[in-house]
């Protein structure tokens, strides 16, 4: 009854806002073509048969909520999970290059973290790099990547999981320097004065300080990843994936297919974030964290 | 008892200036002390004179600016690197994902310890302050005097002669702290250590010290050092005795001769 009130409510409250307000916004927006088509066919439906007709069509500027959901039902789980056509295929392709992305760039921004903390001159000189690295637009630069890596015979996979670790480091390099440097001074004393030596230091307590610091940024890393593997599938004119199934949309004015696969990547985003906080959980209660 | 001991902590004419943003603060200001083995030392005074700072300069967590300190006849660096001195904070300062046991065994594991030996002095000191039953809890789950206790087992853990103590019972309640000060001196009696015990509470002094230093603020100096004639056995209701109440008296007026009852 208590998490009903606190959490489930509320959440369910804008969800149904949101269902209206998508409907009457689907009205709205196919209203135009759908007076056109009843023109040029001679017809004055009524209101109801109107709205009802501007909810059906094939090729909507703005698909209902029950077009996007039998759209998604249907290629989820009525196909066969090979059919290049199946969400569950396509949302495996992206996954895949998604969490090889994210195992990069995980690990290498944990690389650039612990650099930063032990080098001084790497913080003077690396950080502001960092930085400016995601100030560039994503879109601009994955085509280069997936060209250049092309040009020297590395295909498939990696150059899309390339994308996604230009993404997954940042957010890890950030949460890690401020995990490492959490340690208060008074524990820092404490090492000191058994004259411990900086890797003492650095693997019995700047690591595992920095351990709730380390999920909380990979939580942020793995959805930074996922839309990076779905961007480095658009230039890539990549076959399969979710973002070719926005792209093969696009173009073929399928709205419904791009909303569905929209939900799709939606999904393995909540479910990316959910895991690793579990997992963030877990290793939590290892640690004797304090059961919440 | 000065006299006919080694000393273990010696300094002379100590200054120790910190530069802040608000100019240079004289934190300790021609300080000569000397302490010998086996005494329990209490430097008492208000905030801001300096007896802190003084214990971190014997821990070497601070450099004096001049002046000569020496600890078991070494430089504080060399005492430190010898590991000479358990310190205790003002916090316990554990470790929240280490066992309490895992906690107490930090120090050894830094030492290098073998895993036996470091069983054994995880045995030895939590028996010492009385947290045998404890040593699979985690830091959250012990009261803060348990907590404090498990901090001072930890220093005593790699059995320096010198324990150097950090207002360690400031933050407790004055039930827990009587308890915990009376186990203390208990400790003290059976380890035969040297303990250098920093405090701003007058009867937490008297009844723990051999010696009692007063220090004021502005800058931060030296202004009494008074002995004790206490008995090395001292219940808790020695505190009022008269006996007891005349060297209150006495640090009482050593701390307004230093000015330090000013507004």
């Amino acid at each position: 009854m208590d998490s009903f009130r606190s959490k489930i409510f509320p959440v369910t409250a804008i969800l149904a806002g949101v269902v209206v307000l998508w409907y009457v916004f689907a009205v709205i927006l196919n209203a135009p073509f759908q007076r056109d088509l009843d023109s040029r066919a001679n017809e004055t439906p009524g209101v109801v048969e109107f709205v009802g007709k501007t909810l059906a069509q094939p090729k909507p500027t703005l698909p209902a909520p029950h077009q996007v959901a039998v759209n998604f039902f249907e290629n989820t789980f009525l196909r066969s999970v090979t059919s290049n056509r199946s969400l569950v295929y396509n949302a495996w392709v992206t996954l895949s290059s998604t969490l090889l992305g994210f195992a990069f760039g995980t690990a290498l921004g944990i690389v650039i973290a612990v650099g930063i903390v032990h080098v001084a001159t790497l913080d003077r000189s690396l950080m502001p790099w960092i930085i400016a690295s995601q100030t560039i637009p994503i879109l601009a630069v994955a085509p280069m990547i997936i060209v250049v890596l092309a040009a020297v015979g590395i295909t498939g996979l990696i150059p899309k999981a390339l994308i996604s670790t230009y993404l997954s480091f940042f957010p890890v390099a950030v949460g890690m320097v401020k995990g490492l440097r959490s340690p208060e001074l008074m524990h820092l004393d404490l090492m000191h004065t058994y004259n411990a030596s900086r890797s003492q230091t650095f693997w019995k307590l700047r690591v595992p300080a920095s351990v709730p610091f380390l999920f909380t940024s990979m939580k942020v890393a793995v959805a930074a990843s996922l839309v990076g593997a779905i961007v480095g599938e658009l230039p890539t004119g990549a076959v399969a994936g979710i973002g070719a199934k926005l792209l093969a949309g696009a173009y073929y004015s399928q709205t419904v297919d791009i909303w569905s696969a929209l939900v799709a990547g939606s999904i393995v985003a909540a479910l990316l974030v959910m895991v690793v906080g579990i997992a963030g959980r877990l290793v939590d209660r290892a640690m004797g964290g304090r059961p919440a | 008892m000065t006299g006919n001991s080694p000393a273990v902590v010696s300094a002379s004419k100590l200054d120790l200036t910190f530069q802040t943003n608000d100019g240079p603060v004289r934190a300790l200001s021609n300080v000569d002390l000397t302490i010998g083995k086996g005494e329990f030392v209490s430097f008492i005074g208000p905030s801001g004179c300096g007896k802190t700072t003084l214990l971190r300069v014997i821990a070497d967590l601070e450099k004096p600016t001049s002046g000569t300190i020496s600890v078991n006849g070494m430089t504080p660096e060399q005492a430190r690197e010898k590991r000479a001195y358990g310190y205790v904070f003002q916090a316990a300062a554990l470790f929240p994902w280490r066992t309490i046991e895992r906690n107490v065994a930090l120090p050894l594991e830094i030492i290098g310890l073998s895993q036996a030996e470091q069983a054994e002095r995880i045995k030895r000191t939590m028996e010492l302050v009385n947290l045998s039953g404890f040593e699979k809890k985690y830091p959250w789950q012990l009261s803060g005097g348990m907590q404090q206790r498990a901090s001072i087992a930890r220093a005593l853990a790699f059995d320096a002669d010198l324990l150097l103590m950090d207002e360690p019972f400031g933050a407790l309640d004055e039930i827990v702290r009587d308890h915990l000060n009376e186990q203390l001196l208990d400790l003290w009696g059976r380890t035969n250590k040297t303990i250098c015990f920093v405090t701003h509470s007058i009867p937490e002094a008297v009844y723990l010290s051999t010696r009692i230093v007063v220090m004021s603020p502005r800058p931060g100096r030296v202004t009494d050092i008074i002995e004790s004639t206490l008995p090395s056995k001292r219940p808790l209701d020695i505190r009022e005795t008269p006996e007891f109440l005349a060297i209150a008296a006495r640090v009482r007026d050593g701390l307004r001769a230093g000015h330090s009852y000013d507004d």
